[in-house]
């Protein structure tokens, strides 16, 4: 079963880290909101798409190696918290690393990657990962 | 005439030494090396393709500029390895790097010189006006069928040019040459390419990019020495190095344009990764030359001069080829087959 | 307004129960409650049914109603309504039942747990499991629920605020527990060495941290009608039953290694039964994972919790009891199914009945369900006068 217009729609902020900004309190949310959760009512109409900039630090991660089918490739394959530079955190992937490699305040940045993919057929789902800086 | 305003590369990290392969082939791996001149290649991750390869390339070329996004008014990537037979590449990369939704773009197949055509063609339109700037991206995650000598060579890694007015790099003239040769080729639907061994060699790679430099320097009234740099296709470490040596290049001219040796044929961004790692380096003045190879078959040659505008290029803002290449993770051949798909998954 | 009291409660055995299907598992929970109750059918005024994920396990919808129609009661059009809050389904149908019965508006009511988990291969039920996270934000990106525990873990761990042994020891106390009990999943009895040294799901979280993937159905009998009670001298009553929610995903919260929302139901759950923690004899907490135990303690009794979890505070002949059922990660976790579990036990401790594991003369039950990593928390206290 495709599931093409779910995925579509979030698109932009998959592939470039799209958040909303909340104009009213200044605060910028990732993933992105349609209402703020502290300015509520006083937000309406007042949320921004803003690109964020894809650097940050792991603020937590786990190395998994009982993951889901989908990732069964990379395992163990390691997940992590990052604390964007720009506010967020963001619950992605590390790529490209040893997991002796990721330790807590690890700079990070955002790369472009295939995430999913609906089988052989289907379309790739591709979003954010990311991998340590040099 | 046209120019290159930024540019930027992509070499995946994971690399497969040369004796990985041929000990599961019972090959010498000495006999490789300095057979085909090739001591290591680049293989994508699991989760990488030739649109997130062109996609970390064209960043790397963006982060170098500070060209407003919204100018860039063509994008085209040439790949024999799109990750979609039916649905293009370059429409994926509008949305994931956020360019205007006002732009022409559309995926190119021309063997290895496919990255090169797409230039062209940007050039083109640029020339005529009919944009501002346009990307123009080279990409492949080029499979060599297991056992096979392309086994060895077949890598991947993107390169992304931006071509515009008024760029640090003219284009001095670029011609193209283009024979009904099949040294290589791949069936649709069929995993790996098949070649005519020793045929893509003297008919093919040779009379091809011989006879296409030759008519450039005709054109443009040069000598090899004229040039600071001189880039050719490379399927391998050998073929560039003796194509060099007949046209009458020195070492000094090719050997900071040639990478195959370290991470082996990113096929369409095969030339132009090495035109990435030359622009690394270059200073004003330098002139570069350019010669790809397409096989099918035809040649795309390029005559550049670096201009002053050079200085205040942002390049360190990106990571150069050589600073890619120099970071390596290392795989054994079990991991190397996992990663390109070579064993039976299921479901997968 | 009127009191609420547990009539009747029924269990099946937890764990791999390949002969019995979904509507099987609940109808004999629902029929052993029934029974204990000893009350019959036209007794009932409603059913509440708790599921986490029928639909994705089993294939099935309206859960409720296929468990009404297999216990025979679908010929007397009772109301048979499905309570979906994550893991927390069964806390939070216990409560709305609660509420329903305390409003006056029902008298007598049935409510039931089922999960049938291992009709799916473990790979697709740790899919649906991590169904209680975001699904766009977390899961589509290849978080399971035991991957963010494991965050959550090394955070606290970073921080300072705990050890490795300070959580590994809540397996060892449940599995110390189920041993003693008939209905449990597992019943062998671990050390803290096995837990931290056993194969890693999510580092630094391993098989022992992690509750299992089991079958198993619960229910129970409420009411506000005391004749109905088979021992009214010493009726067990639902004291308050309170919820409280936070961000969906852990990425979201001001702080990851906390659950608010548990510090919140479990405060308002005591204050409307009138009773500080020193009153409550036994705690069930939703110990799905070792490290979400130490976090649910945390916030229920503050800075002990850590202290507490170095000794031997925890068992069931100790100062604190906890788990004293096994919990979930011994006892077993069939998802929907854990909050009425909790409250079965609790029932069986206060009339004195659980055997080996009993709590010496407990007066006061706190019972703490969890939907995910502390975004649905529900909290019952369940006690005699």
């Amino acid at each position: 079963m495709s599931e093409v217009p779910r995925f579509w729609r979030e698109s932009r902020h998959r592939y470039r880290l799209v958040g909303t900004r909340c104009t009213n309190c200044d605060t910028l949310y990732f993933p992105p909101r349609v209402i703020c959760p502290t300015c509520r009512r006083e937000s309406v109409g007042k949320m921004k798409e803003e690109e964020m900039s894809g650097v940050g630090e792991i603020y937590s991660f786990t190395v998994v190696h009982d993951g889901l089918e989908q990732f069964k490739m990379q395992i163990p394959y390691v997940m992590a918290l990052v604390k964007m530079k720009d506010g967020p955190l963001v619950t992605a992937q590390i790529v490209d690393c040893s997991p002796e490699e990721v330790k807590i305040g690890t700079k990070v940045t955002a790369t472009l990657r295939k995430v999913r993919s609906e089988g052989k057929e289907g379309i790739i789902q591709y979003g954010y990962k990311f991998t340590i800086c040099p | 005439m046209s120019s290159i305003v930024s540019y930027g590369s992509y070499i995946p990290r994971f690399r497969i030494r040369v004796e990985e392969i041929a000990k599961e082939w019972g090959e010498n791996p000495e006999n490789i090396k300095s057979g085909l001149f090739i001591h290591s290649k680049s293989v994508p991750g699991p989760d990488e393709d030739v649109l997130t390869i062109s996609a970390e390339a064209a960043k790397n070329a963006l982060r170098r500029t500070d060209l407003d996004k919204s100018k860039i008014g063509a994008i085209y990537v040439g790949s024999e390895s799109h990750p979609y037979a039916v649905k293009p590449t370059s429409s994926i990369l509008v949305e994931a790097l956020g360019l205007s939704y006002d732009i022409h773009s559309a995926d190119y197949e021309f063997a290895c010189k496919a990255g090169t055509a797409a230039m062209q063609n940007v050039m083109a339109m640029v020339d005529s006006g009919q944009i501002e700037n346009g990307m123009a991206i080279g990409a492949d995650t080029s499979q060599g069928a297991p056992g096979d000598a392309l086994e060895y060579s077949a890598s991947a890694g993107g390169t992304a040019i931006l071509i515009g007015k008024n760029g640090f790099a003219d284009f001095n003239a670029t011609l193209s040459f283009t024979t009904d040769t099949p040294d290589f080729w791949r069936r649709e639907g069929e995993k790996y390419p098949s070649h005519g061994g020793r045929f893509t060699g003297e008919p093919a790679y040779f009379k091809h990019v011989l006879t296409g430099a030759k008519k450039m320097m005709e054109k443009m009234g040069t000598k090899p020495e004229d040039y600071d740099y001189a880039i050719f296709h490379q399927p391998n470490g050998k073929f560039p190095t003796r194509a060099a040596k007949m046209l009458g290049f020195k070492d000094e001219q090719v050997k900071d344009g040639l990478l195959t040796p370290f991470i082996g044929n990113t096929y369409s961004s095969s030339m132009i990764i090495g035109l990435s790692a030359v622009l690394d380096k270059a200073e004003s003045g330098d002139r570069i030359l350019g010669v790809a190879f397409g096989s099918g078959a035809g040649s795309d040659v390029f005559d550049m001069t670096v201009n002053d505008r050079v200085k205040s290029l942002k390049r360190e803002r990106a990571k150069g080829v050589m600073e890619q290449v120099n970071n390596p993770i290392w795989i054994d051949y079990a991991t190397y087959v996992k990663y390109r798909g070579k064993i039976i998954m299921r479901g997968a | 307004m009127r009191d609420v009291y547990i009539l009747g409660v029924g269990t099946t055995k937890f764990g791999e129960l390949w002969d019995l299907s979904l509507r099987e598992l609940a109808s004999e929970a629902g029929l052993k409650a029934i029974m204990d109750a000893g009350i019959y059918a036209e007794d009932v005024d409603a059913l509440y049914g708790a599921n986490t994920s029928g639909g994705q396990f089993v294939d099935q919808e309206q859960i409720a109603a296929l468990i009404a129609d297999y216990s025979g009661i679908s010929d007397l059009n009772i109301p048979s309504i499905r309570v979906e809050a994550g893991s927390a389904s069964g806390g939070a149908a216990l409560m709305q039942a609660y509420l329903a019965v305390k409003s006056g508006q029902l008298n007598t009511v049935v409510v039931g747990g089922v999960e049938k988990m291992t009709d799916v291969p473990s790979e697709v039920a740790t899919e649906i499991i991590g169904g209680s996270l975001d699904a766009e934000w977390e899961t589509f990106f290849g978080a399971t629920e035991c991957s963010i525990a494991a965050m959550i873990a090394r955070r606290h761990e970073f921080e300072g605020k705990a050890k490795r042994e300070n959580y590994a020891v809540f397996p060892v106390i449940s599995h110390k527990h189920a041993s003693m009990n008939d209905t449990s999943h597992f019943k062998n009895i671990i050390k803290i060495e096995d837990v931290i040294n056993a194969s890693p799901v999510a580092e630094p979280l391993t098989v022992f941290d992690n509750a299992p993937i089991s079958d198993g159905a619960s229910a129970l009998v409420i009411s506000a009608d005391l004749k109905k009670i088979n021992n009214a001298s010493h009726p067990i009553k639902i004291k308050s039953s309170s919820a409280a929610n936070d961000f969906l995903s852990v990425h979201d919260r001001k702080s990851v290694d906390s659950f608010r929302a548990v510090k919140k139901s479990s405060d308002s759950a005591l204050s409307l039964a009138g009773l500080d923690i020193g009153k409550i004899d036994a705690l069930e907490i939703h110990d799905s994972y070792s490290i979400a135990a130490l976090i649910q303690l945390e916030e229920i009794l503050g800075k002990d919790a850590i202290k507490m979890t170095e000794g031997n505070d925890f068992y069931f002949n100790s100062s604190r009891p906890l788990n004293v059922s096994g919990g979930l990660k011994a006892h077993g976790n069939p998802l929907g199914t854990s909050g009425l579990y909790q409250a079965v036990e609790a029932t069986v401790q206060l009339r004195g009945k659980a055997g080996q594991r009993q709590v010496k003369d407990p007066r006061n039950f706190l019972i703490h369900n969890m939907g995910g990593l502390g975004t649905t928390s529900v909290s019952t206290v369940i006690g005699v006068d």
